[in-house]
């Protein structure tokens, strides 16, 4: 006990710290693709725009239920209070700024988050489950009753935007701002989440999702720890919601439904839960096989997203990265054999 | 010089699962530096007097005190600040997590660093990049324990650390916790091994039925089976 202390640079935790931060060589490659989609598919950048706002809508479902283990059926509550908060302040010429408009947005989505939180996070299991629904619900229902602020079942449409930095205009036929905007709005709170996954309060919440009993008796405030990453990512689900507001122009009841809170949900079981990418993955594949089964067979294509979900959950527990995961091991397996 | 008060005391203390009463007036102390071995047979109450310190059961009754400070209504994790140290019986190690990531998340300033616990388990040091769900029983046993000394307690409590183990690994298990009795650590170690915690232990304490029935020095029933044998009924293990 009486050896010096190494110095913080050569600390063990400090050297596996930098090793998790350091970024993978494939890691460029999802951002690659989102620039050259911009070029590739300029007819397709509304669905593009769309769909990189339900990414950043998936990461944030996936920092409460993949890292911390908070089930939660209600989250389409932040991402509705994000967009309402835009859209209201616009509309009524309040606040027009876009970005200014995302950081009140997240503050009033954290608000909500943080108190909620406080009081549901006592609860587990089904209990939270049915309160977190609950809580969308309210939220769903006072937009609806508070039509004079909210236009109510109608919501409110045609909400101005300002050009971002006061020079690229929202043109609602040709999405190029919007796509660049939301692009690099994800970009930013995608490097947020990664340095907050891999820092030691990610891995506090992962403890916290494994045992939570167990990291009570290594001294971690759990309950402190969950209301926070339930606050941060109901900011994060808040500015999903602004974006998506400022990129359409509208805000409706649908940002609050459960059909946006069980879609978001169904896009993380089948990308992988807990993965970072596993949003990624999962949000491409279901809004690619949405957009394009509904094209092949109007009438029924759910009916081809149900089939696939099926077989995700009795075959792939762990979506589509983890199929993808689990055949990297057997290669890696296989040559290790035959080296 | 002022006299320190004890590390741990129970006075009186009631305790269970709900309504369910498992301890009853249990009264124990620990001095500051001290190991106390806590034995009987299953089922008496042992790994409940370790979780009702720990603030894992209901108390009807009593109190607890860490170094003169009534911790009985503190949440558990403030124990754990307080200077409480637990490893559990089923080691209850995070799966996912690499063993490092283990130590990290339990890591509180103090002089067990992590450098210090891989000094004493050796073999951890080796496996630090593996996950928690890929090491033996005994590796998560000495994570277990380096887990605990991480938070660098004042007062740690191993429930059953020789459980299931097999007997090499017990032997450099017994040498930590030989180390870890000479550090100034105060130490309550629960085993069912009866031979190990008389010989890990100066201090023997007795459990049946949810009460204490003996609290003296190990040598005295290390020497006289028959006085064991009639209180645990397992002299000769």
């Amino acid at each position: 006990m009486t050896a010096p202390a190494p110095a913080v640079a050569e600390h063990p935790a400090a050297l596996a710290l930098a090793g998790r931060h350091r970024v993978r060589i494939w890691e460029p490659l999802p951002w690659l693709l989102a620039i050259a989609f911009y070029f590739l598919f300029p007819k397709y950048l509304g669905f593009g725009t769309d769909l990189l706002v339900t990414i950043l809508f998936a990461l944030s479902l996936d920092l409460v239920l993949g890292y911390a283990g908070i089930v939660t059926l209600g989250h389409a509550a932040f991402f509705g209070a994000g967009a309402y908060t835009v859209g209201m302040l616009a509309k009524y010429g309040i606040w027009t700024e876009p970005i200014t408009g995302l950081v009140i947005a997240a503050a009033v989505a954290a608000a909500i988050g943080f108190v909620s939180g406080l009081i549901l996070l006592r609860t587990t299991g089904l209990t939270l489950l049915m309160l977190t629904l609950c809580t969308m619900a309210l939220l769903e229902e006072a937009a609806n009753l508070g039509q004079e602020y909210t236009g109510g079942f109608d919501g409110l449409d045609s909400v101005p935007i300002d050009p971002v930095f006061g020079i690229f205009e929202f043109n609602p036929l040709f999405p190029n701002t919007q796509y660049l905007y939301v692009l690099g709005v994800l970009f930013l709170c995608f490097i947020f989440i990664r340095t907050l996954v891999y820092s030691p309060f990610g891995q506090s919440l992962t403890g916290i999702r494994e045992n939570m009993l167990r990291m009570h008796a290594v001294g971690a405030p759990v309950r402190m720890r969950l209301v926070l990453c339930y606050t941060i990512s109901a900011a994060i689900a808040g500015i999903a919601g602004a974006l998506w507001a400022q990129a359409n122009a509208y805000v409706n009841l649908s940002a609050l439904g459960l059909d946006r809170a069980a879609t978001v949900l169904i896009i993380l079981v089948l990308g992988g839960c807990g993965r970072l990418y596993g949003a990624f993955v999962g949000a491409i594949a279901y809004m690619a096989l949405s957009h394009f089964l509904a094209k092949i067979y109007p009438t029924a294509w759910q009916l081809g997203l149900g089939l696939l979900l099926v077989i995700i959950a009795l075959f792939a527990r762990n979506g589509i990265l983890g199929i993808f995961q689990s055949f990297l091991h057997r290669l890696k397996a296989k040559r290790a054999r035959s080296s | 010089m002022v006299e320190r008060p004890p590390a741990l005391v129970l006075d009186n203390v009631s305790a269970g699962y709900g309504e369910t009463v498992v301890l009853e007036n249990v009264r124990l102390e620990l001095a500051a530096g001290k190991t106390l071995a806590i034995i009987g047979r299953n089922g008496v109450g042992k790994t409940t007097l370790l979780a009702t310190v720990m603030g894992h059961t209901t108390l009807h009754g009593g109190s607890v005190r860490l170094h003169g400070n009534d911790i009985s209504h503190l949440a558990t994790y403030r124990r754990v600040h307080a200077g409480l140290g637990y490893v559990p019986q089923e080691r209850e190690i995070f799966p996912s997590l690499t063993l490092l990531e283990n130590l990290q998340v339990a890591e509180r300033p103090g002089p067990w660093t992590i450098a210090e616990v891989f000094k004493l388990f050796p073999r951890l040091a080796e496996r630090q990049g593996n996950r928690g769900n890929q090491l033996s029983g005994g590796e998560q046993q000495m994570l277990a324990i380096a887990r605990a000394l991480v938070g660098n307690p004042s007062v740690l409590l191993m429930d059953e650390p020789s459980e299931g183990l097999a007997p090499v690994i017990v032997e450099e298990l017994a040498r930590a916790v030989k180390q870890l009795a000479a550090a100034d650590l105060a130490l309550i170690l629960v085993e069912q091994n009866t031979r190990l915690a008389l010989e890990l232990s100066p201090r023997a304490v007795v459990m049946d039925r949810g009460q204490v029935v003996y609290d003296g020095p190990s040598d005295t029933l290390r020497r006289d089976p028959a006085k064991l044998d009639a209180l645990i009924g397992v002299a000769k293990k």
